[in-house]
């Protein structure tokens, strides 16, 4: 069997869709949940615009198999609609083109709950994660660290 | 399916296995095809006979989805002869180089493209002004430099993408990631003689453009491959890889710069000689060559300017624009002549500058004679680089043995070449709550036109911005034509337009407030959504009241919807001579200083950034947040480009660097303290004064960059990226 | 987008894994033992690899051990990058794996996918050759233990059907004095021009390197170079770059001169850093 039916949790609802085994969550979350926060910016690991968080965990939807995420709690940027994190990158100006920005906020609410603490090395090491072409990276970090400072 | 040859010809191309496969709708070759390109028609839209680039569209399979489609591709059987490749545009204008195209001469073109046939220039641009034999008469000294600089690519993190639709009776729907779907509704009645009716082509947001999305060509894929699967909706998306080496890139040059002065550092006269990579198809290439020519000093006032600008083919991906098109470019070669100058004249730099900086009532090389409005004030960009580089410490300074702290600078200035003709066009719609819509055919690629053109119809209508509502997305058939959104005109054109429809809806408003009102026009003013009589700001009509006409209490109407309209052209702009290039080739040059400072390590030959800074002549700053984004937006790339950015060809002219692994744009970490400082000499025509600033902030990074490593390691840098390698064989060469 | 279909297994033991990749060997289904699957996935869509059957290891506990026992740190092979470095056992791993790819990615990429990685860096696998660690791997034969170098030298050394389960590494080594340092062509994104993790043991320094070579080594005649005693830090480094035992790559990332400038300069400052510390 080179496919099958598999169960999926994406923000907080509930998904049966038939997969292949070779589709990547990326290809599956997009063509078949109706959320497309997640952006396909190479397929190939380097850009970070199709990260999602699974388990409470930053994660390129192109590197990974549909079949691995199945059972796990997946979240995309439609789940973080409203979020601080969310409301900091419009207020601080994070974005122009915005296709980097769902990645972004992905990484960011991660790093935000699983290191409240984050120092500066800790931040530079995630978000070297994703690529952001448009701004110069100085409105993100902003937008970061505002949201950072209310969790201290 | 692309072609994994640089040049070769095609002996055969066999679609019938691909074809056997379920699901597979059509496999389209270039067989038959008409050729395409803006300014000159040498392309064919999929390769036929020969391949140009690698990376070139050799067959396109359409399929019911995309892993059929792929699983097809895969059997796709072409077989291909290798022909000797071309890969800079110096070997390519040799005696006896191979031809990229044997038919230059012979191809349809517009007016003001000068292929010299027989050989792989595609079109040559002049300028002559004044003399040099006698600007080098009254000099002292000269310099003479040559400059290389490979090709890039734009990289948005969006890759190309489009879908086509051709309905039964003929019209098509087009829905592309593109910065000029205006373009493309023409492209495709001048290639395909589609009634221009019949095109309907949509842009949604787009993510991310710089210029790359301002060619046209996913869309003629997806079209043509509606056309094959009977008019069926076709989507094609391009991936990453494909998005760097298939469609069009960020050109590189060649450049032979010369330049003579008095002893006291006046410049005197320049020769210049810019070779524009056109790659395999001039597209977009001929007007950067031309774009080059027409600003080819930078921004300095020289009496005798001589410049060759030729576009060459070579058998590398062909350009679109990329921001500040063709100036960076021009800027690090010409910037770094500058600093060349400098050293032999034994003087600062940033005084040589200033001194020749171009002021009000002198001429540009195209001989047009600039005022305050049209070429802003460089000199004063000038002083405050200065403060702020803290340029009195000086350029280099050692903190211990290995590390010194050194600083570059340069100058930039651009001006816009775009059509004489160029317009642009805006409606102004109510709500019934009297909130109103704005629609301009400004696409919003994420430098936030659109937010600034709902500010100048909120300050034109005096109404909160939160009550306009922008149209995002574009269609070509109930949308205004923006000519297209490039070159920093978004807030001048647009701009314009959107103010002359707010005006007009005023002046409808007004129209029928003074029926209902009784007082003459001229006596009723606009504020808060209401239109009142001046001297009783407390009686008046709410806009919801009037927007769709006035009803009186017994049911007589009067007025009806308002649809307020407006429009702008740009004024008095020429085509250039072509033989000396005179002209009004665009409606202002904006000028600026940038500056870099770096740590650099003698023993390794690596940097580090410590900052970068910029002074534009921003004319009016409209949003202050939005404008310092957009210039730190530009300096990053600006940065990553001159640091970093090229493609790597092999000996085949393969590019090995075709992913984001290994074509590296800047990352967080990379990143550096960004300094933005606004000089405001008001642009006349412009709204409120603004001058464009989407891409001046990346235009002299490069340059400037050169300019601090020349200094570090007391070596003339003349070539991009600045690697350290590259620095390392050059200290190597001098041992 | 993957153009082909495979299937898909996770089975829960090693024998489950070893049964199952007979059975679809046989049925000549090309299959591959899949870890983290990111490099799996990117070659796939570029057709540079093909399979009909994948075998997931992360659902076999032997292959997630992270844990010490005694004296022994076990490390299963198909453990994500991050989660080692969180649990932080092992500090010259922890720093070496931080400079793989990226951080998200690190939740993805697997020690065992790294090292058994087709590309030419593996880099996770140099805090082992320094440490002298056993290597467990399964097969028709059962579990076997052997020696880094045995299991490890320019190329992975497994057989048909054998997979690699897990890293065993002396406690000792885990507290050694340690040091790397990784370069680029430019800055702190991409592959690296050069990647150099040292360790002390008895008070020698181990030195194995990444990017230099096809396939990342350790050299005892480099080290020997680096370790000779009264000869200054400038000749101890260009001794050891004139030994290099293998061919040295020239790619896009750098040419094979300018690495050898860039390592003797590198080495300097690992023989000064290491000169410096202490057992910590
Ligand atoms: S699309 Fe997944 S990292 Fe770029
Ligand atoms: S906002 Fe455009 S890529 Fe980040």
């Amino acid at each position: 069997m080179t496919g099958r039916a598999a169960h999926f949790h994406i923000n907080g609802e509930e998904y049966n869709i038939y997969i292949r085994n070779a589709d990547t969550l990326l290809y599956v979350i997009r063509g078949k949940t109706g959320f497309t926060g997640a952006k396909p910016g190479c397929l190939n690991g380097d850009c970070g615009a199709c990260t999602v968080i699974v388990n409470g965990w930053p994660v390129k939807s192109c590197l990974m198999l549909a079949v691995e995420a199945e059972g796990e709690e997946i979240i995309t940027a439609e789940g973080l609609h409203g979020s601080e994190i969310q409301k900091a990158f419009v207020k601080y100006f994070a974005f122009q083109c915005g296709y980097c920005t769902p990645g972004y906020i992905m990484n960011c609410q991660t790093l935000i709950t699983q290191y409240p603490e984050a120092d500066r090395n800790k931040i530079k090491e995630w978000l070297d994660s994703n690529i952001c072409r448009c701004t110069s990276y100085e409105e993100i970090e902003q937008a970061l660290y505002s949201v950072l400072r209310q969790h201290r | 399916m692309l072609s994994k040859f640089a040049h070769a010809e095609i002996d055969s191309i066999s679609t019938d296995r691909a074809m056997k496969i379920p699901g597979v709708r059509g496999v389209l070759t270039g067989e038959g095809l008409p050729l395409t390109g803006e300014e000159m028609k040498d392309r064919p839209p999929v390769a036929w006979g020969k391949v140009r680039y690698h990376g070139e569209v050799t067959a396109v399979v359409i399929a019911d989805d995309p892993v059929t489609a792929a699983k097809a591709a895969n059997l796709v059987e072409i077989n291909y002869k290798p022909l000797p490749v071309v890969q800079t545009p110096s070997e390519a204008v040799k005696e006896n180089a191979p031809l990229v195209h044997e038919n230059t001469g012979i191809y349809e073109k517009d007016e003001g493209v000068n292929p010299i046939p027989g050989t792989n220039i595609a079109s040559h641009t002049k300028i002559r002004k004044g003399s040099i034999q006698r600007g080098r008469e009254e000099s002292e000294v000269t310099i003479e430099e040559s400059f290389f600089i490979p090709p890039s690519d734009h990289a948005a993190m969006e890759t190309r993408s489009a879908a086509a639709e051709v309905k039964p009776d003929g019209k098509v729907i087009i829905t592309t990631s593109s910065q000029a779907p205006f373009m493309v509704k023409k492209l495709m009645n001048s290639y395909f003689g589609i009634e221009l009716g019949k095109v309907v082509v949509h842009t949604p947001l787009v993510g991310g453009g710089y210029g790359g999305k301002a060619s046209v060509q996913q869309e003629i894929l997806a079209y043509l491959a509606s056309m094959k699967a009977g008019g069926r909706p076709v989507k094609i998306v391009y991936p990453r890889e494909a998005d760097l080496i298939t469609a069009p890139c960020h050109m590189g040059m060649e450049a032979t710069i010369k330049l003579w002065a008095t002893r006291d550092g006046k410049l005197k006269a320049a020769e210049i000689q810019y070779l524009v990579e056109a790659g395999a198809y001039s597209d977009k290439a001929i007007h950067l060559t031309r774009a080059a020519a027409i600003d080819c000093t930078g921004p300095y006032f020289i009496e005798n300017v001589w410049c060759d600008s030729y576009c060459v083919y070579t058998n590398h991906p062909y350009p679109a624009p990329y921001r500040g098109f063709s100036h960076s470019e021009v800027h690090f070669c010409f910037e770094r002549a500058m600093d060349i100058l400098a050293g032999k004249l034994n003087m600062d730099p940033l005084e040589l500058r200033f001194r020749n900086a171009i002021r009000p009532g002198q001429t540009t090389p195209t001989q047009y004679k600039v005022n305050r409005s049209t070429v802003g004030d460089l000199p004063e960009c000038i002083r405050r680089l200065k403060k702020l580089i803290r340029w009195e410490e000086g350029a280099v300074v050692r903190i211990n043995e290995r590390q010194l702290k050194v600083k570059g600078i340069s100058c930039l200035w651009k001006n816009s070449t775009i059509p004489p003709d160029s317009t642009s066009g805006a409606i102004i719609t109510f709500n019934e709550d009297g909130t109103a819509n704005l629609i301009s055919g400004v696409v919003e690629i994420g430098t936030g036109t659109k937010t600034v053109l709902a500010q100048i119809v909120a300050e034109t209508l005096k109404m909160d911005i939160n009550n306009i509502f922008v149209r995002m997305e574009i269609d070509t058939q109930t949308t205004p034509e923006h000519w297209k959104t490039v070159a920093s005109r978004g807030t001048l054109m647009g701009g314009r337009a959107a103010m002359a429809a707010a005006e007009d809806a005023a002046r409808q408003l007004k129209a029928i407030a003074s029926c209902v009102l009784r007082a003459r026009i001229e006596d009723l003013d606009i504020a808060d959504s209401r239109v009142f009589i001046r001297e009783e700001p407390d009686k008046g009509l709410h806009f919801k009241d009037i927007a769709y006409g006035y009803t009186f209490p017994n049911g007589n109407s009067i007025g009806g919807q308002i649809i307020g309209r407006g429009n702008y052209i740009l004024r008095n702009l020429t085509h250039i001579d072509k033989e000396t290039g005179k002209g009004k080739p665009g409606p202002e040059w904006a000028v600026g200083a940038q500056g870099v400072e770096i740590q650099f390590d003698c023993r390794d030959y690596t940097y580090k950034l410590i900052r970068a800074i910029s002074v534009l002549d921003a004319g009016k700053v409209l949003n202050w947040k939005a404008a310092r984004g957009q210039v730190t937006g530009a300096m990053s790339m600006g940065l990553a480009f001159a640091g970093r950015e090229a493609f790597i060809f092999d000996k085949e002219g393969r590019i090995m660097n075709p992913q984001l692994r290994t074509y590296r744009p800047l990352h967080f970490s990379e990143k550096t303290e960004y300094i933005v400082d606004f000089v405001e000499t008001p642009h006349v025509d412009a709204p409120f004064g603004a001058r464009g600033l989407g891409e001046q902030g990346l235009i002299s990074l490069p340059a400037a960059l050169g300019n601090a490593i020349s200094a570090a390691i007391e070596l003339q840098v003349t070539s991009l990226p600045l690697t350290p390698e590259t620095i390392w064989r050059m200290k190597e060469a001098e041992r | 987008m993957i153009p082909f279909d495979f299937e898909y297994y996770k089975p829960s033991s090693i024998s489950e894994a070893v049964e199952l990749h007979r059975q679809l060997d046989e049925a000549g289904k090309k299959p591959v033992y899949y870890s983290g699957g990111t490099e799996i996935i990117t070659l796939s869509r570029l057709n540079l690899f093909y399979t009909e059957a994948v075998i997931d290891i992360k659902g076999i506990p032997e292959c997630c051990l992270c844990e010490k026992e005694g004296t022994r740190l076990h490390l299963g092979a198909g453990l994500p990058l991050a989660e080692i470095e969180r649990a932080d056992y092992f500090p010259l791993l922890t720093v070496t794996s931080k400079d793989i790819a990226d951080n998200t990615a690190r939740m993805k990429i697997t020690l065992g996918g790294n090292v058994c990685s087709e590309l030419i860096y593996r880099e996770a696998i140099l805090p082992f050759l320094l440490s002298d660690s056993q290597v467990v791997t399964a097969g028709a034969s059962g579990e076997v233990s052997r020696p880094v170098n045995e299991f490890f030298n320019k190329e992975i050394v497994l057989e048909k059907g054998e997979f690699l389960v897990r890293f065993i590494t002396e406690e000792r080594f885990l507290r050694a004095p340690y040091f790397h340092t990784k370069r680029r062509k430019q800055w702190n994104t991409g592959y690296p021009l050069i990647t150099v993790a040292a360790l002390q043991e008895e008070g020698k320094t181990r030195t194995a390197y990444s990017g230099l070579s096809p396939f990342p080594f350790r050299s005892r005649i480099m080290e020997e170079s680096l370790n000779r005693d009264n000869t200054p830090l400038r000749r101890k480094a260009e001794q050891a770059v004139n030994n290099i035992p293998h061919e040295i790559i020239s790619d896009s990332e750098g040419s094979a001169e300018y690495r050898k400038f860039v390592l003797k300069n590198v080495l300097m400052d690992v023989m000064t850093r290491m000169g410096r510390r202490g057992p910590e």
